[in-house]
């Protein structure tokens, strides 16, 4: 049995809030440069323009990117062989986000669903939890901003409808998201298990880098042929007309019941706000 | 495409040019409010009672800011998305309001409300929050402190710029999207 600190999960939690919030993915950068290349409209070119100097600027003044620094979700793998000392892991992460929102002038979105009071420290934080072989703990943290989450849908398909069900609900969601949830977006597509099951891959799915392959050759054409179709909707980004309406289409797909097909679309704004750490 | 230099408050003069696609770079004094803080501007109204700021002119920013940093007037301020807001826009925009910025689709009932009262509705840039707040200089919690990041604040721009999504004559910028050639 490996023993790790609640601190030391405090103290990366904290960091990975201030740091994704403030430090634009690599990956995110090189598609916002590919595009920007590419786009033939001004308007287009002058949005991802902006978004590159936010970047630049955010990262030099420690400003978050983007006000909405979301509600935290984490995906948490913990081995069968750890044990968390001086405090449940659960606890620790809020405490991490608690510091790290907190520390890093983050907002705090969180609040009561019906009086809309905020809990005033961005807590409860959302965990999925993982049980995995081995003595890693792995936490992975991703800021949910409103507005692109609240374009996200969950259906249930027949099973008859198949690839080409799945592609129309998801063109036409992008298509009335329009320009709400900051275009060019990232979409996250869960396709399988149950109604849960599937939002919650679909958005595990935005966790990967842009500029991966599927290892599923399948299922990598697949994500292809979302992803050209997607950009001939022609939103753009800001949604004033371009080649550039999403960055990348992640698709995770598991077995699910023979009288299903869960389908679940997760928008995530062009920012992408996500760290990892194994401890 | 043009490109305006207006300051607030906003007039029908001001306004009655600007076509869908314009850009503006406004400056003076802009009132933040979003969800919450409309719900109360609506309470007062209701009530009969003064709001906060003066509506007349006024221009109101969808947006709730990160906190600010020591030495910073204002943390990251980009806009939120205003379809939120489409409940409550036509009624300001009937005692005065001129303006609003944000991000996102708006409804045919603020569209009607533009044309029937001279007013427009801007982006600013979604997600460029740091960068926008280069562009304001102060800010000040005038109401509803308890709100938090959805106070209304009263904040001090300097060419803040702005692009015109819906105009007062029907105009819109956004692109209509092509369902046809994605495949539906």
């Amino acid at each position: 049995m490996r023993t790790i600190q609640a601190k030391d999960i405090i103290d990366a939690v904290a960091t990975m809030c201030i740091r994704a919030n403030t430090e634009l993915p690599d990956d995110v950068r090189t598609k916002f440069e590919k595009a920007m290349a590419e786009e033939d409209s001004p308007s287009a070119k002058e949005v991802l323009r902006q978004l590159l100097e936010n970047a630049d600027l955010a990262m030099k003044t420690k400003l978050p990117l983007c006000q909405d620094t979301g509600l935290a979700v984490f995906f948490v793998e913990i081995g069968e062989d750890v044990a968390v000392e001086g405090g449940n892991i659960k606890e620790a992460i809020n405490e991490g986000v608690r510091k790290g929102y907190g520390e890093g002038f983050l907002r705090k979105s969180a609040c009561d669903p019906l009086t809309r009071k905020n809990t005033g420290d961005n807590t409860p934080a959302i965990i999925h939890f993982d049980i995995v072989p081995g003595d890693k703990l792995k936490i992975a943290y991703m800021a949910k901003g409103g507005g692109a989450e609240n374009m996200s849908r969950v259906t249930m398909l027949a099973p008859a409808q198949g690839w080409e069900g799945i592609k129309k609900f998801v063109i036409e969601r992008v298509a009335e998201a329009g320009p709400n949830p900051c275009p060019p977006t990232i979409i996250g597509i869960g396709v399988g298990g149950t109604f849960d099951h599937a939002a919650r891959i679909s958005k595990k799915a935005l966790l990967r880098r842009l500029d991966d392959t599927h290892p599923d050759p399948e299922i990598a054409a697949m994500e292809k042929e979302m992803e050209d179709a997607l950009n001939k909707l022609g939103i753009g980004p800001m949604g004033l007309g371009g080649k550039t309406t999403v960055l990348g289409v992640k698709i995770a797909l598991e077995p699910c019941h023979l009288a299903s097909l869960p389908l679940a679309v997760n928008v995530q704004c062009h920012s992408q706000r996500h760290e990892e750490v194994e401890l | 495409m043009a490109e305006y230099s207006l300051n607030t408050p906003l007039t029908d003069e001001d306004l009655k040019p600007l076509k869908a696609g314009d850009v503006v770079k406004l400056t003076g004094h802009i009132y933040t409010a979003r969800d919450a803080a409309h719900k109360r501007l609506f309470d007062l109204l209701d009530e009969g009672k003064d709001l906060p700021f003066e509506l007349q002119g006024s221009v109101i920013y969808y947006v709730g800011p990160s906190p600010a940093p020591p030495g910073r007037p204002i943390g990251s301020a980009g806009p939120t998305t205003s379809y939120r807001m489409d409940t409550y826009a036509p009624r300001l925009h009937k005692l005065g309001q001129k303006a609003s910025v944000g991000k996102g689709k708006r409804n045919d009932e603020v569209k009607q409300a533009l044309k029937d009262n001279i007013a427009v509705y801007f982006g600013a840039t979604g997600g460029a929050g740091a960068l926008l707040s280069k562009c304001i200089d102060e800010a000040e919690v005038i109401a509803f402190d308890d709100l938090g990041p959805e106070a209304i604040r009263k904040l001090t721009v300097k060419d803040f710029p702005l692009l015109v999504i819906n105009d007062s004559h029907g105009g819109e910028l956004y692109a209509k999207p092509d369902r046809k050639a994605a495949g539906l």
